[in-house]
């Protein structure tokens, strides 16, 4: 488990994230990032990195991917440090008013002043809803398929209708006892292949189809054992389970971050406009997941909120110190 | 002006006007006359809590386009004539419109 001592612990990597590194770095404040996502960039890398934006100041068109790019070689006179692919977990205050914050790999990373800049939030299974599904988490119920022998002769019951229903349908075909795949549709848009080879392995008997359909309670003791399933006619039907692997989607969600104690606003943390501290001290949000009256989820905004963020950040990092404000065309970027 | 009209998740219903002529997707008009949408993901088509179904208004309207079921196609419930409301531009055509809301709130 790594151990990690820095400035400035940013929570996001995307654009916002990533310039707050280079506002800090000016500042002397040295930066490590958390993202889920296993690359930097958060939804410009991950969702349109090929889409043109048009609206940063001094680019008359730039994609999404090249300014990130850009930000990266920005911030590298700063040696900014990251853990990629982890999910921040929890946050511990310690007395002198530091934090540690811990991730879901058990990385500790121990720092002065939290910036959460995580934009949409934490992409998480979207869940159906279903009569008492919560209380079978972990006890048959799985939002998604981290281990396919963990299904070996087992009855599974796959709920949705995308490419991933679809592809985990087939696989398990040849692993669980049974696998049933409920639908809404009586269609599928996923990839042809994936459809056409689910229509085959239910004409040989490999799948059981229930289309026009929807899981809607489920029972079982301990552990799950059986599922309800309503079709279209409101005809109500009964099947063994073992499993039950609901596929729809992913949502955005503010995650554990939710649970801080931060002033929370229709799924955005609420902030102060003169530096963008949370109610909770040495706590900063900026970007897309922050409100404030008049928000504009732009990421030019998200820019403005880092200079202002780090300027007040910097009391807590250096409290000895008096902040001069200096401008790059004078003093230039001294790399550290 | 367009006049739609707009069923809550309740059920009650309400006309919502808007000025001919502006840039703006339905959901953007709906967030602005305050309705209770999250639009988590700013009109992209990902997030699908700008969720609406289409209950009166002109046939191409009832269609969804491949962006919106790409997203549709993953949720637990939509119904028919279901629609991403940050995809659809405000036009002159859409006078009279009814919509119900479906989206999580």
């Amino acid at each position: 488990m790594e151990k990690i001592t820095t400035d400035i612990c940013i929570i996001g990597a995307g654009p916002v994230g990533l310039f707050a590194v280079f506002e800090a770095g000016l500042l002397k404040m040295r930066c490590h990032l958390i993202d889920v996502l296993p690359q930097v960039g958060g939804q410009l890398s991950e969702i349109y990195p090929h889409k043109p934006i048009y609206d940063i100041p001094g680019y008359p068109d730039v994609t999404a991917q090249q300014l990130v790019d850009n930000l990266m070689l920005q911030i590298a006179p700063f040696h900014p440090t990251f853990s990629l692919g982890e999910r921040v977990e929890n946050l511990q205050r310690n007395d002198d008013g530091s934090y540690n914050i811990i991730t879901n790999d058990g990385t500790t990373v121990h720092c002065q002043v939290v910036v959460i800049a995580g934009g949409l939030g934490c992409f998480e299974p979207r869940k159906p809803e279903i009569d008492r599904l919560t209380d079978f988490e972990g006890k048959g119920v799985a939002y998604m398929v981290k281990n396919p022998e963990h299904f070996r002769d087992k009855k599974v019951v796959l709920a949705g209708g995308g490419d991933s229903a679809l592809d985990w349908a087939v696989f398990l075909s040849n692993v669980a006892e049974r696998v049933t795949l409920v639908h809404r549709g009586d269609t599928f848009r996923g990839a042809p292949d994936s459809a056409e080879k689910v229509f085959e392995l239910a004409r040989e008997g490999k799948i059981d189809l229930v289309l026009k359909s929807n899981v809607v309670a489920l029972t079982g003791d301990d552990r799950l054992q059986e599922i309800t399933l309503l079709d279209r006619d409101q005809q109500v039907s009964h099947v063994e389970a073992d499993h039950l692997i609901p596929l729809f989607g992913l949502s955005p969600k503010l995650g554990p971050i939710a649970d801080w104690g931060l002033n929370i606003d229709r799924s955005a943390i609420a902030v102060n406009t003169v530096d963008y501290s949370t109610n909770i001290e040495r706590i900063y949000a900026i970007g897309d997941i922050n409100t404030y009256p008049g928000k504009l989820k732009l990421i030019l905004c998200g820019f403005h909120e880092s200079a202002l963020m780090a300027q007040s950040a910097f009391k807590y990092v250096y409290p000895e110190q008096k902040l001069s404000f200096k401008y790059t065309t004078v003093y230039g970027v001294s790399a550290f | 002006m367009i006049n739609l009209t707009i069923i809550d998740r309740d059920g009650g219903s309400r006309a919502v006007e808007i000025p001919e002529g502006i840039n703006l997707s339905l959901m953007e008009v709906l967030k602005a006359s305050e309705y209770d949408i999250l639009a988590t993901c700013g009109g992209m088509a990902l997030c699908a809590t700008c969720h609406v179904q289409v209950i009166e208004g002109p046939e191409e309207y009832f269609t969804a386009t491949d962006t919106e079921l790409d997203v549709l196609d993953t949720l637990p419930y939509a119904p028919p004539a279901s629609r991403l409301a940050c995809q659809i531009r405000i036009s002159e055509d859409m006078d009279g419109m009814v919509f119900k809301l479906v989206g999580e709130e």
